[in-house]
């Protein structure tokens, strides 16, 4: 007798949680002196180029203030706006989708792709598309997802996972790239290739041209939405937006619903936050906008796939949703003493840095007390400069700091560890609730530090290990020497 | 319930604590003006901007156009694709001997792989913003169908000088949201290589921009 036991499913990863708390996900991260190298110099000329761009502006201010006030109205207004994007779209000749989650819209573009006899599709760079971890679900239902950003080609064909939203390679240097050209990428001349990032680049360009002058289906993401007319909007460098949003039949773009804006003249402002804030330059090289279909120009059969995929959960918090106002430029991570040490991969999501320790935990949820998201709003020292950037004024140090009092009430009443910290809490307040008491134990820890001395033979003790690891006792002086 | 119905629903439920407030948008930024104050400096900060960009920027009369465009042209373009909406004048001094000239059809649209064949490609413009040095393209008959600027290697972009606002509010207050539009800010680029900024990825590598004084 048979019995059908099943198929073991291989799970995929998931593009928002490796399952590894950053803790634990930064010291090898830390360990990697290449990484550290690379980041170090790449945030900080970004971030140059960003200071200097932004200083010459001398409307910064309200155009920050104008861009924040205009998400906020959005996200209040976001089921009529996105009722009227819906029909814009569909009036100019396009379709519109709506997905719940990353396996839904994932079912409905591979649909899309299907219905086309495709089985290959170049894609546009899209963090909501590795959000729902597009790709490894078209390749599951036989589709091949060709990456075009250089980038995102690299990672790609690596077998890599992206640890920045801007410049996802941002870990490889220029070595390793021409090395993963060479072993990967196909019909590439391996004697002629040096490292050079202009020759890096050429062997890319020569690569893609022919896939997209064959293309038949692409796969984009989008920047913003304009409900009023139902224009969608790509933002880009390097030109394979154009070539994938112009050339093939098929277009086929996945959004998430927070990127929806009110009117055509709400893009003013943004055009002006984004180019600045993210690639530090008055103005990307390339911008496309299309509304639907256009006649003898461009795909002729257009898709709107609006996902969801926890964007309602963020929505329910009143102290959390203002994470949503995000237009992934990716400021805050450059200029982030912990994203600029760490890179994007110890954060363990494909939103990484500071916007990342906002948006992945909500957008994920809790499982339960130990969960990995749950890590990300400590990895700060809340020293605020990624407010100080954010073109759309996100106080992420405030969203950090409630986080975090969400994190601890999911790991209270689990755990050892919990209990622990929960006590000595309790035991903290009671002392300092007394005059008395406090000055006593002031005696008893000057005492103390005095027999057990300041710094080895305390990190030996089994206590607060994590803290005492890498910190001396202070010198504890009798009086305080401000008089 | 289908997922348009529950994700509206959910979206609904979630704000329920601000169903009655409104959010009032201040736009203290400097926004469209209705005309351009000075110019002289809005053409020459343009012309400054593009040319930061890597793009070269040619500044002449309308008498002299013909001769710049084929002068631009001449020695490295043997074939040349043109919107259907290009003057012909343009074209008056480009040597047909030397330089296969094509007018795009609209009703006969070449496809990718035909346009892939020409060397050059030579539009006029819907507009340009002289803040960022950006052209813009509107898919009408004088910017061409999108592929057109995108798949030769070589683009010579006229643009008439009073077609050059000064803020990107006035060009969007300008630009019609119903077509095709390409915004072209210098020639395509790639910083993902340890930031070192490389130019001409995909889409022409060589971009010529020709401003034309207005009488």
């Amino acid at each position: 007798m048979q019995v059908d036991l099943g198929m073991p499913q291989l799970r995929q990863p998931d593009p928002l949680s490796t399952g590894v708390a950053f803790p634990e996900a930064s010291i090898v991260a830390l360990a990697n002196g290449q990484l550290r190298e690379n980041l170090a110099r790449a945030t900080a000329t970004i971030s140059a180029k960003r200071t200097q761009v932004v200083n010459e502006v001398d409307d910064w201010e309200e155009l920050r203030e104008a861009g924040s006030l205009i998400k906020a109205d959005a996200m209040r207004r976001l089921p009529e706006l996105l009722e009227r994007l819906e029909a814009s779209v569909t009036r100019a000749g396009g379709h519109v989708h709506w997905a719940a989650d990353a396996e839904e819209a994932n079912a409905i573009v591979l649909g899309l792709v299907r219905d086309t006899g495709s089985d290959q599709v170049v894609k546009v760079k899209s963090m909501a598309t590795q959000e729902i971890g597009l790709n490894e679900a078209l390749l599951a239902g036989g589709v091949r997802a060709i990456e075009t950003d250089l980038a995102e080609l690299i990672v790609q064909l690596a077998d890599d996972r992206p640890s920045h939203i801007l410049v996802p390679a941002i870990h490889r240097n220029r070595d390793e790239i021409r090395e993963i050209f060479e072993k990967h990428l196909p019909g590439v001349d391996v004697s002629k290739l040096t490292n050079d990032p202009a020759a890096l680049a050429a062997a890319s360009r020569q690569y893609l041209r022919s896939i997209f002058l064959d293309a038949k289906v692409a796969v984009s993401g989008a920047n913003f939405a304009v409900a009023e007319s139902g224009t969608l909007v790509v933002v880009e460098s390097e030109g394979n937006g154009r070539m994938c949003l112009t050339l093939p039949e098929t277009l086929i773009s996945v959004m998430g619903i927070e990127k929806v804006l009110p009117t055509w003249r709400d893009l003013e402002v943004f055009l002006q936050l984004l180019p600045r804030s993210s690639t530090g330059e008055r103005m990307n090289p390339y911008t496309s906008m299309w509304t639907g279909t256009h006649d003898s120009d461009g795909p002729q059969n257009v898709h709107l796939v609006l996902i969801d995929n926890g964007r309602t959960k963020v929505l329910e918090d009143p102290e959390g949703r203002d994470a949503l106002h995000c237009i992934r430029c990716s400021a805050c991570l450059n200029v982030c003493p912990v994203y600029t040490r760490t890179g994007g991969h110890a954060y363990g999501s494909v939103y990484p840095g500071p916007i990342g320790a906002i948006l992945t935990p909500q957008l994920t949820g809790y499982a339960d007390a130990g969960d990995a998201s749950s890590s990300l709003p400590f990895a700060s020292t809340l020293c605020g400069a990624c407010y100080d950037v954010c073109p759309v004024k996100i106080d992420i140090p405030s969203m950090l700091v409630h986080l975090r009092a969400t994190a601890v009430e999911h790991r209270r009443g689990s755990g050892a560890a919990a209990r622990a910290e929960g006590l000595a809490m309790k035991s903290t307040s009671w002392i300092m609730r007394s005059p008395r008491r406090f000055s006593l134990a002031q005696r008893l820890a000057r005492l103390t530090v005095r027999i057990i001395g300041r710094g080895r033979l305390l990190s030996r003790l089994p206590i607060a290990k994590g803290w005492l690891a890498s910190r001396d006792l202070p010198r504890l002086e009798q009086e305080s020497r401000d008089r | 319930m289908n997922s348009k119905d529950a994700m509206l629903a959910r979206i609904r439920r979630a704000l329920v604590d601000v169903a009655d407030e409104e959010v009032r948008v201040v736009r203290g930024y400097r926004g469209a003006e209705p005309s351009v104050a000075d110019r002289v400096a809005v053409v020459g900060q343009f012309i400054d901007r593009v040319g930061e960009y890597k793009a070269s920027v040619h500044f002449t009369t309308p008498r002299e156009l013909p001769g710049v465009i084929a002068g631009l042209l001449a020695g490295t373009a043997s074939s040349l694709i043109v919107p259907s909406g290009v003057p012909e004048g343009w074209l008056s001094h480009v040597d047909e001997d030397q330089i296969r000239t094509v007018a795009d059809d609209p009703d006969h649209p070449l496809s990718p792989h035909q346009l892939a064949e020409f060397d050059a490609v030579l539009t006029g413009s819907t507009l340009g913003v002289a803040l960022t040095g950006t052209i813009v393209l509107d898919g009408g008959p004088l910017s061409g169908r999108r592929s057109l600027t995108l798949v030769p290697d070589h683009h010579v972009c006229v643009i008439d000088e009073d077609k050059i606002v000064s803020t990107v509010p006035d060009a969007i207050a300008a630009l019609d949201p119903m077509a095709p539009l390409t915004w072209i800010s210098g020639p395509s680029a790639t910083s993902d290589i340890e930031l070192n900024r490389v130019e001409g990825v995909h889409g022409p590598r060589r971009l010529d921009v020709v401003v034309v004084g207005v009488g």
